[in-house]
């Protein structure tokens, strides 16, 4: 029942090219998946970026922020009855070059910007792209439950997703091969990975590649040679491995405390990225995201608040640098 | 060429006195043309965007180094990857999908080419009329199939009773997906084999039956050979339909980029590689050049494979044979 799952994650997470019949029917998706893309170039021509007024307010990007997205965006609704937000996925990639074809007005994302991005933006917009980290992840290594292996170092983790070893035996279990589960190398979740665990070395060749959390935490709980990596949030019904930093160091389990402090080595900040110029309707809603309130649905939805002390209001700080940048 | 299948059409046959009916025909002439050119600029359009799209990997100096000395390149060992387009040092190999193509697609046609040209001989030849007539529709029901429904029934199913069958690590790899894949490949074979062997002249069987030939003698010897060019055409057109199949290896072959003959280990195809990463790729990044060059090899391939069977066996081949009877 749960491949069922997570076979709708695998329909879910992709897009026009799969429906095909022939590979006529594939590049005929593309053209229109295409089309679509070059509509977005055109408009960012335009300058003006949407939801000026009237229009809803877009938020578009990670994958993995998608559900807080919208949770966020209903009960913000609900509070603001004049005010429209869209949310969509695609992937932090995804975002963030919407950001740049100003596309959306907020682009979530699961990993911070990259230099040559933070440049387009600033290209299309004249000031500095303000970053708001809005939660926390930890990033969880799922087995099948039925694994007696309870912890893991950083070192191993690298050498299983690296290929280097092979089997269980080599981390004190049974004799036996390891399925190694994986990402789409597009997930923000998979480039996280790639640099904090594997130090940018590349992944090895048998790494099954799957769409979604989801569907590796639903492909972990049914194959019990197993291991993958996700969302903290999502690890229902396989267990999630704790993390030693080197072979001396305690082993962490991922938790609220663990990953809010830091102390959990793969955790991660989420964001909200933002081009034009921060006021209006879009800083009221980052604000209220950044209240106790929008806060508390960070929890509800399984990952993590930003801790107090990081809580500095967006306006004050930010959006100065973003205004004096735009002068 | 529309315009020659519009001229070719016996116009001076119509001798009509009523204007209004003669701009009738100029009008429906018209519309006609203009829907079959339509057809074909539609796919020339695709073309020429698909080739835009991947033109980059060879005629930017930049991308071209980056990916035409990877492209071919084999793993040094069993782990490493070669296509790696989000790296530091990224590599745009081919070979796991190609690979990856060929194995689920030879598992393919391996099951569905007897199946389903036992079974077209079986409907053709031995069943009687009424059976005839019920598992035909039914058969090719199974083309309508949406291929989302056949990659969820072996994720399910198929893999996991193939998984106690052969004892393999990997639940889900190549002969999984090329299992589900036969699937799609049978209906069309069986379709175009059967028709095949239904138009070879039943005066070529009675002469057989005459020689005191037997009813299975008359099959394999008389009316197979007889129909042999349709049964290839029709293996054609599911060979083109197999490697282009996308879902269904998506969901059910396991999806990693292993240069590998192994057929149980897990397996990504060029059609799957498209599905998985188009929708998140980078726009105008060389990994999505790169994506664009796979649908290119694709195009052409399927363009090779359904002139084969177009042109020369239904042309040629075909024509020689019922000439000869």
């Amino acid at each position: 029942m749960t491949e069922l799952t997570f076979g709708i994650a695998h329909i879910a997470a992709m897009t026009a090219a799969q429906l095909s019949r022939s590979t006529k029917y594939i590049a005929f998706a593309l053209l229109l998946s295409l089309a679509a893309c070059g509509g977005d170039h055109n408009e960012s021509s335009g300058g003006q970026p949407p939801a000026a007024s009237g229009e809803p307010m877009s938020i578009k990007g990670s994958d993995t922020m998608v559900i807080l997205g919208q949770k966020w965006a209903e009960t913000y609704m609900k509070k603001n009855s004049g005010t429209r937000i869209q949310i969509s996925g695609g992937g932090s990639g995804t975002g963030i070059v919407a950001l740049i074809n100003g596309t959306t007005d907020i682009c979530q994302a699961s990993r911070p910007m990259k230099k040559s991005e933070r440049e387009k933006v600033k290209a299309k917009y004249g000031h500095d792209v303000l970053e708001i980290p809005v939660a926390k992840d930890g990033i969880a290594v799922y087995v099948h439950a039925d694994n007696p292996i309870r912890e893991i170092t950083m070192q191993q983790l690298e050498k299983i997703y690296t290929g280097e070893i092979s089997n269980w035996r080599d981390l004190g279990g049974a004799n036996q091969r390891i399925i190694v589960f994986g990402r789409e190398n597009s997930s923000g979740t998979y480039g996280f990975f790639m640099e904090h665990v594997l130090r940018d070395k590349d992944f090895g060749a048998a790494v099954q590649t799957l769409p979604g959390t989801a569907a590796v935490v639903n492909a972990v709980s049914e194959e019990t040679k197993a291991i993958g990596y996700g969302g903290d949030a999502y690890s229902t019904g396989v267990r999630a491995l704790a993390i030693k930093k080197d072979s001396a160091a305690q082993a962490i389990a991922p938790g609220e405390v663990s990953i809010m402090t830091g102390t959990y080595p793969i955790a991660r900040d989420l964001y909200f990225y933002i081009g034009k110029e921060f006021k209006g309707a879009e800083k009221e809603f980052v604000e209220w995201v950044m209240s106790e309130e929008g806060q508390g649905i960070v929890k509800k939805v399984g990952y993590y608040p930003i801790p107090k002390k990081k809580l500095a209001p967006p306006d004050s700080t930010a959006a100065d640098t973003a205004k004096t940048a735009s002068k | 060429m529309a315009e020659a299948i519009i001229e070719s059409m016996p116009l001076s046959r119509q001798v009509r006195t009523n204007p209004a009916a003669k701009n009738a025909d100029a009008a429906a002439r018209v519309a006609i043309t203009a829907v079959a050119v339509f057809a074909l600029a539609i796919i020339f359009l695709i073309l020429i965007f698909i080739f835009k799209e991947a033109k980059d990997v060879f005629f930017d100096a930049k991308k071209r180094d980056q990916v035409l000395p990877t492209l071919f390149m084999m793993p040094a060992n069993e782990n490493q990857a070669v296509w790696t387009p989000i790296s530091k040092n990224p590599k745009y190999s081919l070979m796991p999908m190609l690979l990856g193509t060929l194995k689920t697609t030879l598992v393919a046609m391996f099951i569905a080419i007897p199946i389903s040209v036992l079974a077209a001989i079986y409907t053709a030849c031995f069943a009687p009329r009424w059976v005839r007539e019920i598992v035909k529709p039914a058969i090719e029901l199974l083309a309508g199939f949406p291929s989302v429904v056949l990659g969820f029934f072996a994720l399910i199913a198929i893999a996991g009773f193939m998984q106690r069958l052969t004892g393999a690590d990997y639940r889900l790899n190549a002969i999984v997906g090329g299992i589900a894949v036969s699937l799609t490949a049978i209906p069309i074979i069986f379709t175009i084999a059967e028709d095949a062997l239904s138009a070879v002249p039943k005066a070529m069987q009675e002469a057989s039956y005459g020689l005191g030939a037997t009813e299975w003698e008359t099959a394999f010897y008389i009316v197979l050979p007889a129909a042999y060019p349709g049964i290839f055409a029709g293996i054609l057109l599911g060979l083109g339909r197999a490697f282009g199949e996308t879902l269904i290896v998506l969901l059910a072959a396991g999806n990693a980029l292993i240069v590998s003959w192994d057929f149980l280990v897990p397996t990504k195809t060029l059609t799957a590689t498209i599905g998985a990463e188009m929708g998140e790729v980078v726009y105008g990044d060389t990994h999505y050049n790169v994506l664009f060059l796979i649908g290119v090899f694709l195009f052409v391939f399927s363009v090779i494979i359904n002139s084969i069977a177009e042109f020369y066996v239904k042309g040629r081949l075909m024509k020689k044979f019922s000439g000869a009877a």
